[in-house]
């Protein structure tokens, strides 16, 4: 049994199909058709919807505060219903308070927002939550907030222009009004495992390991962004799905002297800001990680666990010597994140393990980290290039770096460059010329949709010379890049 | 007898509404999830769902189809290949060679081969999976030099000539040349491609769908039925987004749908998945083009020879009419001096290219730009001094190479005052000395013109018919032949007729275009929509306003031009009346409170036997002035600022069409830039979903985006003297890609003119910057 709020009616369903889409409940069983399916895939928005949950309180907080309704645009058309659990699912139908519309509907209609008007709704809920976010509102967070809404109509503007408007002169509107009432009505759904059902949400690691036992071939899945694609996509049907997000074990998150735990079921929304708080250099890469819907379901665990060559977390991982946390229920272990990926899609991973978490340590002090990434579009894309660099310098000589790198090889893939380099002075030209053969020479790199082999291959060499560039000193006055990004300077950041 | 509502008293809507920045007429219920589209109709009880399969060879014959699986799937109720249909087979919309299902022949990966209908989509879907197909491959076609060589066209080829070009190139003082491949687009309307149809008693059907062209989906259903016309009925409410991509490529799926629907007697959905959208729909045609120009040392064209090569597939869909416009705007906004225009017309294994906004306007368009650019490298001047060189001349230069004289030509103007207002020379400026010091990133700057021809090039569309009935309490309904996409058609007619009746826009619905409403449209493109149905709205309000005026009068014992329509009154010299009233008295004194409205644009000939004649009731003109930073180390980008100055004449609603000039920009600049159609060696498309084609997202637009209206009345007799404003905005967008060129160039000290292929990916880019790079190493040896 699954129970949450739809908009403001309690239900409480057993979904006959595992393998059923949020959106397919609600145009197709609800018969809400506010909300629109576009791509089916995750990448345009118009299926956007927002979830409401209690909001959790984070580490090194062991106190409850008072709770508060967090809101979270997701992409109902590759969500499986097992997110709904304890949430409220608020669609587009439910803004308007009576005949009154939301003021992000009415500052929508007041620019001009519209045009052919499919992609709007995605683009109200995700202004939405914008709108129930306590963060100050400009005009970047109105483009993160906005990055997984296509529009081919508008150009943008004036829906930009719409949000500004609405989320700048915030007014408490009937969502803050009843938000004790629902409050009270989510703390009384009960988290259930679901252990007769199709569709199974442990609730710890000894649930899971009976449930993958019980059923050894059903898929395991947290943020289901893309398990759901061979549903929607490849049009295959799952009969019986595990889901981790309820697994309390994959939920923690720690911050440990030497680094950070992130539990791997943790929406990437959920350890953006420890991460970046230790790791600002990661900004960039982090709000280019697919879009802020998806990231709202979307796991580290799940990055990780597909091991596919183009993910843009592992390379992250490889160059910050990241341990992988697995489980079997019984036995736990740790693997290296360089032994991890093994194959194409193929990791360190035994029949009934999955992962648990992610240890991350923390760079050395004096150490400067840089993640790169390449492609045809700044949001929303998957990487040609994705490459990581971080190096540590004693008194202007090399004392360690590390690398990683995405979308040159079968998987995400490291190379060895302290045998060359230590000991070399960082700012010498020759430094950076020595490790040129080495890094052009280790990938193999395809042609494929997003680039040619011959471009991934000098993007290779050229994203390390501007890890060069950026990080020596007598080369600070150069402008490396056409984005404003966050070169890690100023310690702790909020995207 | 009938009671009469009471005449309300004055509302504070607005009145004298057209000129007005009015919010689109479904603006409220498109943010609240109501604006109904066909997938959101309430579902007829008897609803099956259909599905279609295709074909995942690129080109052959077929030998063998064996559905027996797709059948027996689960859920599956009919399963129909090309001997189930009736009556045509062929639905081409204006020259044969599109069949409903494949037959026989495979022309293009993607064509369909089958439909399925079952009791769900996804049973249908996976059905449709399930088929196996024996095809004997044959080596497809797929590119224009292959097509070429093998004299393999869709369409005969047809030139355009103005003097003789090879007498004034041989003495011209310098001469360049130059090619471009230019890149297509997939439409990504947000709403897929679907309809649903209903069967009714006997023959009908009731179909409502997604398409820019009821009365050709209408006339092709009745075809396939093998009925006459007026037994199918189209309903069209609004698109979720067309761009041309629903003109013709809408009625295939509205066919199968309401042939599955006819044979099974159930109402039928058809909705395709999105990638098989972009693998069975076509898209804007690919081109290759190239150019030989002839210019003295001002840069000053004196002779022009353009090779343009139209991708258009394996059939002929519009691409007569859309390399047409190729050649038509090869020119932009320049004189090109003695001139021949050749145009072919590739067949290629490809899905059928189609209409796309600008119809291959701007495929011709970005040659002009790209010459100018050329000859400011060979001379050394800047390109926006050799671009308002060559503009149209008043008095001389200018005849177009197809014989029509330009008149009332604002580029000059436009140019000029953009230039001013975007500060481009003291940038210029700027951005040579910010270059100077940046080795990595680069800055570039263009202006750019837009003089886009408005009319449909085949004379007899230009046509429009609308329907008025005005009720006794004043509320109206005026349908017309115009389709609503998003772009503010319905709004822009409502207003006029709020207008003309000087009653508030609420009074006016605008119904869903239908074909028993209005019959015999044209189809909702080339710009039209307002200026071809609005007048013909137009048209039936003064035939009401006159009969209403008549009897008025009449009462008043005064003449019919003595009456006026204002603020919801009626006004006859001293007298004057409540509207509502004099509708109410005239209903009861058996006036005809209905009519039709009718509408055909003057002046228009073209003869293509010698390609001559004015095609074009009139141009919209426009300029943009762009600014990019590149990064040489990656080729990557970003457009930093865009001033737009453009010409809607007497702008029926500033808000829409700003909405159509920044929508219009963006969508240009998603061509020119992210969005690459590739298809792999075997004829597959690759970049078949929104994962691998990237359309702008919203942190591409620039940073600073000005944009404002050019305040001029369109010298032609156009409706309240406004222009066509939905395809000319998209080539506004060439100045993004002039800068790109810009910001490469610099590198090798604005001596070359590199290469850059559209679209410009931030890899092309990283190419042509290694070619700049290259050249610069020449010639300062270090």
């Amino acid at each position: 049994m699954l129970s949450f709020l739809l908009n403001n009616k309690l239900i409480e369903i057993s979904p006959q199909q595992a393998d059923l889409t949020v959106l397919e409940y609600l145009r197709e069983q609800q018969k809400l058709t506010g909300t629109k399916e576009g791509c089916a895939s995750g990448d345009c928005g118009a299926c956007t919807v927002v979830l409401a949950e209690r909001k959790q309180t984070h580490i090194q907080n062991n106190q409850a505060n008072a709770e508060q309704l967090h809101y979270r645009p997701v992409n109902s058309c590759i969500t499986f219903m097992s997110a709904l659990q304890g949430k409220q699912l608020i669609t587009v139908e439910h803004l308007a308070a009576n005949k009154d519309l939301h003021p992000v509907q009415q500052s929508m209609v007041d620019h001009h927002g519209s045009q052919c008007g499919f992609c709007t709704p995605g683009f109200i809920m995700s202004m939405f939550a914008l709108y129930h976010d306590d963060n100050t509102v400009d005009r970047e967070t109105v483009n993160h907030a906005l990055s997984g809404n296509l529009c081919r109509c508008t150009g943008y503007r004036p829906i930009i222009d719409a949000t500004l408007h609405a989320c700048t002169n915030r007014q408490p509107d009937q969502f803050d009004q009843q938000a004790a009432q629902v409050i009270k009505q989510l703390k009384n759904i009960k988290s259930q495992d679901n252990a007769q059902q199709n569709l199974l949400t442990p609730l710890d690691r000894n649930g899971l390991r009976e449930a993958i036992n019980r059923h050894p071939q059903a898929p395991l899945f947290a943020g289901s962004t893309d398990l759901a694609l061979q549903v929607t996509q490849q049009l295959r049907s799952h009969s019986t799905l595990i889901s981790l997000s309820q697994v309390k074990e994959l939920r923690q998150l720690e911050v440990h002297e030497k680094g950070l735990l992130l539990g791997a079921a943790l929406p990437f929304s959920d350890i953006e800001q420890p991460l970046l708080a230790y790791f600002p250099a990661l900004e960039e890469l982090f709000t280019r990680f697919a879009s802020y819907p998806i990231r709202n379901q979307a796991t580290l665990g799940g990055n990780v666990a597909n091991a596919s060559p183009i993910g843009d977390m592992p390379p992250v991982l490889l160059a910050l010597n990241a341990t992988i946390n697995l489980d079997d229920g019984v036995n736990r272990r740790s693997v290296a994140a360089k032994d991890f990926f093994l194959d194409y899609r193929s990791t360190a991973m035994q029949a009934g393990e999955w992962i648990e978490a992610i240890y991350i340590p923390f760079a050395a002090e004096l150490s400067q980290l840089r993640a790169y990434k390449i492609s045809k579009r700044m949001e929303d894309d998957i990487s040609a290039v994705c490459a990581v660099f971080n190096i540590e310098l004693n008194k202007g000589l090399v004392a360690n770096i590390s690398c990683g790198f995405g979308g040159v090889a079968a998987t995400p893939v490291s190379i060895e460059l302290n045998n060359i380099l230590v000991g070399k002075p960082w700012s010498a030209a020759s430094t950076f010329e020595l490790a040129i053969a080495l890094i052009s020479e280790s990938f193999s790199p395809i042609d494929d949709v997003r680039a040619t082999k011959a471009y991934r291959q000098e993007m290779l060499v050229n994203l390390w010379r501007r890890f060069w560039l950026e990080t020596n000193s007598q080369q600070h006055a150069i402008s490396t890049r056409v984005v404003q990004v966050n070169q890690g300077q100023q310690g702790v950041s909020h995207a | 007898m009938r009671k009469l509502i009471e005449p309300a008293v004055n509302t504070p809507s607005a009145f004298g509404v057209a000129g007005k920045s009015q919010a689109h007429e479904s603006a409220s219920r498109q943010v609240s999830g109501s604006a109904r589209y066909v997938d959101d109709m309430p579902e007829p009880v008897s609803l099956l769902h259909a599905a279609v399969g295709l074909s995942q060879v690129t080109s052959g014959i077929i030998t063998e189809l064996d559905l027996s699986e797709v059948k027996n799937s689960q859920g599956v109720i009919d399963v129909i290949t090309v001997d189930d249909v009736p009556g045509h087979i062929d639905i081409g919309p204006v020259f044969k060679g599109d069949p409903l299902f494949a037959h026989q022949e495979i022309l293009y990966h993607g064509q369909v081969l089958f439909a399925v209908l079952a009791i769900s989509t996804t049973f249908a879907r996976q059905a449709a999976l399930k088929a196996k197909v024996k095809i004997e491959s044959r080596e497809p076609c797929l590119s224009a030099e292959q097509a070429r060589a093998q004299n393999n066209f869709v369409r005969p080829m047809h030139k355009m000539q103005h003097g003789d070009f090879a007498a004034s190139y041989a003495t011209s003082p310098l001469q360049a040349e130059g090619e471009l491949i230019i890149g297509g687009q997939e439409h990504l309307y947000l709403e897929g491609q679907v309809s649903l149809a209903i069967p009714e008693e006997d023959d009908r059907v009731l179909v409502y769908t997604s398409s820019q062209h009821p009365s050709e989906v209408q006339k092709l259903i009745a075809e396939v039925l093998d009925v006459k016309l007026h037994k199918v009925v189209v309903d069209m409410r609004r698109m979720g987004g067309g761009f041309g991509g629903k003109e013709t490529q809408a009625a295939q799926w509205a066919c199968i749908a309401a042939l599955l629907a006819k044979r099974n007697k159930v109402a039928v959905k058809l909705r395709l998945p999105r990638m098989q959208d972009m693998q069975a729909t076509g898209k804007r045609h690919p081109f290759e083009n190239r150019y030989k120009v002839g210019f003295d040392q001002q840069g000053l064209i004196q002779a022009t020879q353009m090779d343009i090569n139209g991708i258009c597939g394996h059939s002929p869909d519009l691409s007569d009419a859309i390399v047409d416009r190729a050649m038509f705007h090869c020119d932009n906004g320049y004189y090109l001096g003695d001139c021949t225009v050749e145009g072919y017309r590739c067949r290629t294994n490809h899905v059928s290219h189609t209409a796309y906004r600008g119809f291959g306007g701007p495929q011709g368009m970005i040659m002009a730009e790209a010459m100018m650019d050329k000859i400011a490298r060979k001379i050394g001047s800047d390109p926006l001094t050799v671009r308002l060189r060559n503009l149209y001349g008043e008095q001389s230069r200018n005849m177009t190479h197809y014989g029509m004289k330009i008149e009332h030509n604002l580029l000059p103007e436009i140019m000029d005052k953009l230039a001013h207002s975007a500060d481009y020379w003291r940038r210029r400026a700027e951005l040579e000395k910010f270059n100077a010091s940046s080795p990595i990133i680069k800055k570039g700057l263009a202006l750019t013109p837009v003089k886009f021809g408005i009319s449909f090039t085949a004379k007899h569309l230009n046509q429009a018919g609308a329907l008025l009935h005005v009720y006794t309490d004043g509320s109206m309904q005026i349908n017309h032949g115009g389709t609503e996409m998003g772009q503010g058609l319905h709004t822009k007619i409502g207003q006029i007729v709020a207008n003309e009746f000087g009653v508030p826009s609420d009074w006016i619905e605008v119904t869903s275009t239908r074909t028993d409403k209005v019959p015999n449209t044209s189809p909702t493109a080339a710009s039209s929509g307002t200026d071809l149905n609005g007048k013909a709205a137009q048209n039936a309000c003064i035939i009401i306003k006159q009969r209403l005026a008549e009897f008025y009068a009449n009462l008043c014992a005064a003449q019919a031009q003595d009456v006026s329509f204002v603020e919801q009154r009626v006004h006859c010299n001293e007298h004057s009346i409540n509207f509502v009233e004099l509708i109410q008295q005239a209903y009861i004194a058996r006036v005809s409170l209905s009519t039709t409205g009718f509408y055909k644009t003057p002046k228009i000939h073209y003869d293509r036997g010698i390609g001559k004649g004015r095609p074009f009731f009139y141009f919209a003109y426009g300029a943009s002035c762009s600014e990019v930073s590149i990064d040489t180390l990656s080729g990557e980008y970003k457009v930093e600022r865009v001033d737009i100055l453009h010409d809607v004449g007497t702008s029926l609603n500033p808000a829409i069409d700003i909405g159509q000039i920044e929508g219009g920009f963006v969508q240009g600049m998603g061509w020119l830039t992210s969005e690459e159609l590739l298809w792999d060696q075997s004829g597959k498309l690759t970049s078949n979903n929104a994962a691998t084609y990237k359309i702008p997202a919203i942190g591409d637009i620039p940073e600073q985006f000005n944009v404002e209206l050019f305040p001029r009345a369109n010298a032609e007799d156009s409706i309240y003297h406004s222009k066509a404003v939905g395809e000319p905005p998209f080539m506004l967008a060439n100045s993004v890609w002039c800068a790109l060129k810009d910001a490469i160039s610099s590198i090798a000290n604005y001596k070359i003119d590199p290469a850059l292929p559209v679209p410009a990916t931030p890899e092309k880019v990283y190419w042509a910057v290694c070619e700049a790079q290259r050249f610069a190493a020449q010639e300062q040896p270090s």
